[in-house]
């Protein structure tokens, strides 16, 4: 089998001027699934972008289409039963989704590559680390195993784990979950790529060892200058990492802002809600405040806005118009870049 | 790894006494006997055949006998057929090797055909070529072998005259292609099944996700990833299918007349001649054994999450 892959061997221009646009910029994405109850609209019109050395944080509830928004940048959706009836996924300008296979691959793995959250089950069972980490430059550089395998340990030690030219040849069950997760990063980094997807990187982790992951691959992406796409349900994780934050509810951005506007002045009763549940020290004792419901049923979305049965603040117009991602302004109309609400009372909300 | 082999092997002891014990008293429990058999259809003298029972050791209590013929055994001697009065190790040499041939290219078939019909419906279950696979198994599991073997000689021997309908005593390999390929079919059927489920489930794991996610060309996906991990329960179904061939190949042999040890068993059987059936049912457990402690190892080899003590 030949796995030398001869045209690929283009470095990525890094911080180039002749694109001064987004890393990527994702418009109006929708994914559904055909499922055997019905179609499950689990996508239904994300837009974001990331810029080079920019981290973006995606938040939202379990169940909100983070994850399937990262596939569909991917291209490791599940095709049946998934598609992706509208939309744009457009890497340095050019939209991912209507390029072939082969011009897709060679982006994947070499321009945006992927941190999954659950290292164990993402990681071959049968094959070494060492292989695993080696086969990046084997089949994208056409390295020899012998150097490709120097290489894997390099990275290994990039990502700090101990004793790497010992445990190259190890198999990820025998690591701990940090290591692993460690293993993970070094993979996605290899070919040093522009952008990196981490699905929720440290939600498997034991805490103590979720700072430890996080600040590397933070310390990581400035070194390298990487966009980096952070996906977490934890508020607690992206306030020090963050650059901006979209958050996500029902398939939607329904608020994107700067990270400290974010926190200071939510413009979005959902994002204030998530603000409210997280645990502070100044409160302790008391109980947690919780959003009342359940995320909403993707089979059978709320006509309206589809926070409407959880929203303290929803009024009738709240169940028939959906509102639109709009910009968000000062209460004396003046600009506050970077940031939209998808709630017909925003202003209420950030300035109320 | 060295102490789990011992142990293995060490396991096999008992395992071929006792398969020897039963066969022996199985024989033992079946009406007439070699020396009667001998005689055939002819009336012969009581005192005759007592006589030659009693030369033979035959009127010793079974558990003498046993005890003979095992003691016989460890000093190689299988014994020595009533009738022709040849030796039961010359009749295994000389039909071993070609059953062995039989079983090898029947397994062969099965490896082949199986994995690659499972891999081919597998990679697109629940499509028409998945189902059109599932009823061809179906077909080949609930079809008994011998109806199938006098369909295939029917067939291809009497109807187009591709072979001959019987195997001459010479065996050559070009005849035991439609044995053989009888003779696997129903291991083809459990492979390729086997085959199509593995690697279905294992289409959706996460890591295949990530070798899509690397930007692997798809041959290295399928070829590296996605088999390493969907041979695993193919590899431990295969090494127990060696034994079932070598037994089922006691049918095929018969319908197809191979002169191997099937055809052999099942002469011995009828003219009762018990240390030929227990030589050569042991030699088949034994193989069995071995075949089975192979796979094991190389089960190990295969998942490393398998580790032997
Ligand atoms: N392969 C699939 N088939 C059917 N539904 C799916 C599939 N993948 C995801 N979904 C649905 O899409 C929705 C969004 O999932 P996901 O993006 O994983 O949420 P999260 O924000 O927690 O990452 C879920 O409700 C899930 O049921
Ligand atoms: S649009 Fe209405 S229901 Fe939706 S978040 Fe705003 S106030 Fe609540
Ligand atoms: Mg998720």
């Amino acid at each position: 089998m030949t796995i030398i892959d001869k045209t690929a061997d283009v470095p990525a221009p890094r911080g180039s001027t002749e694109n001064s646009g987004p890393l990527l910029d994702v418009r109006d994405l929708h994914v559904e699934f055909k499922t055997r109850d019905g179609v499950v609209k689990a996508v239904n019109g994300v837009n974001y972008s990331v810029s080079a050395g920019e981290t973006l944080a995606v938040l939202g509830e379990s169940g909100s289409g983070k994850s399937v928004t990262a596939q569909a940048i991917m291209g490791i959706l599940d095709m049946p039963p998934g598609r992706i009836p509208q939309g744009e996924i457009l890497f340095r300008g050019e939209d991912m989704l209507t390029m072939g296979y082969e011009e897709r691959r060679k982006i994947r793995g070499q321009k945006i590559a992927m941190i999954f959250q659950d290292a164990l089950s993402s990681l071959n069972p049968v094959l070494t680390v060492g292989y695993q980490l080696a086969e990046m430059f084997r089949v994208h550089q056409g390295l020899s195993k012998k150097d490709a395998k120097a290489k894997a340990i390099d990275l290994m030690d990039r990502v700090r784990i101990p004793a790497a030219k010992e445990r190259v040849n190890d198999y990820p069950h025998q690591f701990s979950g940090g290591m692993r997760q460690r293993i993970m990063i070094a993979m996605a980094l290899a070919l040093e790529p522009d952008l990196i997807i981490a699905d929720e990187p440290t939600t498997a982790l034991d805490v103590t060892v979720q700072a430890q992951v996080m600040d590397l691959l933070a310390e990581l992406q400035r070194e390298y200058n990487m966009g980096l796409i952070l996906i977490t349900h934890d508020l607690g994780v992206v306030a020090d990492v963050a650059d901006k934050i979209a958050v996500m509810y029902a398939g939607r951005i329904v608020e994107t802002a700067p990270v400290h506007e974010l926190y200071k002045r939510p413009a979005h009763p959902y994002t204030r809600g998530l603000l409210d549940s997280i645990p502070r020290l100044d409160q302790k004792g008391q109980e947690l405040y919780a959003i009342k419901g359940l995320p909403p049923n993707l089979l059978k979305i709320p006509t309206g806005c589809a926070f409407n049965p959880r929203c303290p603040k929803a009024q009738d117009i709240c169940r028939t118009d959906v509102p639109p991602l709009l910009s968000v302004t000062e209460r004396d109309g003046g600009e506050l870049p970077g940031r939209h609400s998808a709630c017909h009372f925003w202003k209420e909300q950030i300035h109320g | 790894m060295g102490r789990y082999v011992a142990r293995r092997l060490l396991q096999m002891i008992p395992v071929f006494i006792g398969s020897t014990l039963l066969v022996f008293l199985m024989m033992y429990a079946l009406p007439g006997d070699p020396v009667r058999a001998l005689a055939g259809e002819q009336a012969v003298d009581q005192a005759q055949i007592a006589q030659v029972k009693k030369d033979l050791g035959l009127d010793l209590p079974i558990w003498q006998q046993y005890w003979n013929y095992l003691a016989g055994l460890f000093q190689g001697d299988f014994g020595t057929q009533i009738a022709t009065q040849r030796p039961v190790a010359d009749v295994i040499a000389d039909a071993f090797p070609i059953t062995v041939r039989l079983t090898l290219f029947a397994f062969a078939f099965t490896v082949i055909a199986g994995i690659s019909m499972g891999v081919f419906a597998g990679l697109k279950a629940d499509t028409f070529r998945d189902r059109g696979l599932l009823v061809l198994t179906l077909l080949l599991i609930s079809v008994p072998s011998f109806v199938l073997a006098f369909l295939a000689q029917y067939f291809f021997a009497h109807e187009l005259g591709w072979v001959e309908p019987v195997v001459s005593a010479a065996a050559d390999s070009q005849e035991l292609i439609l044995p053989a390929v009888v003779l696997g079919s129903l291991s083809l059927a459990y492979v390729a099944r086997l085959t199509r489920t593995s690697v279905a489930e294992n289409l959706r794991s996460d890591y295949m996700r990530t070798a899509v996610a690397k930007g692997l060309p798809k041959r290295r996906i399928i070829g590296v990833h996605l088999m390493r991990n969907s041979m695993i329960p193919v590899v431990t179904f295969l090494g127990t299918d060696i034994g079932t061939l070598m037994g089922g190949a006691v049918v095929t042999e018969g319908i197809f007349n191979v002169q191997g040890v099937g055809y052999n068993v099942f002469q011995a059987l009828k003219s009762r001649e018990g240390s030929t059936v227990v030589g050569i049912v042991t030699l088949i457990v034994v193989v069995y054994l071995v075949s089975s402690l192979i796979v094991d190892l190389l089960y190990a080899v295969l998942d490393p999450r398998i580790r032997y003590a």
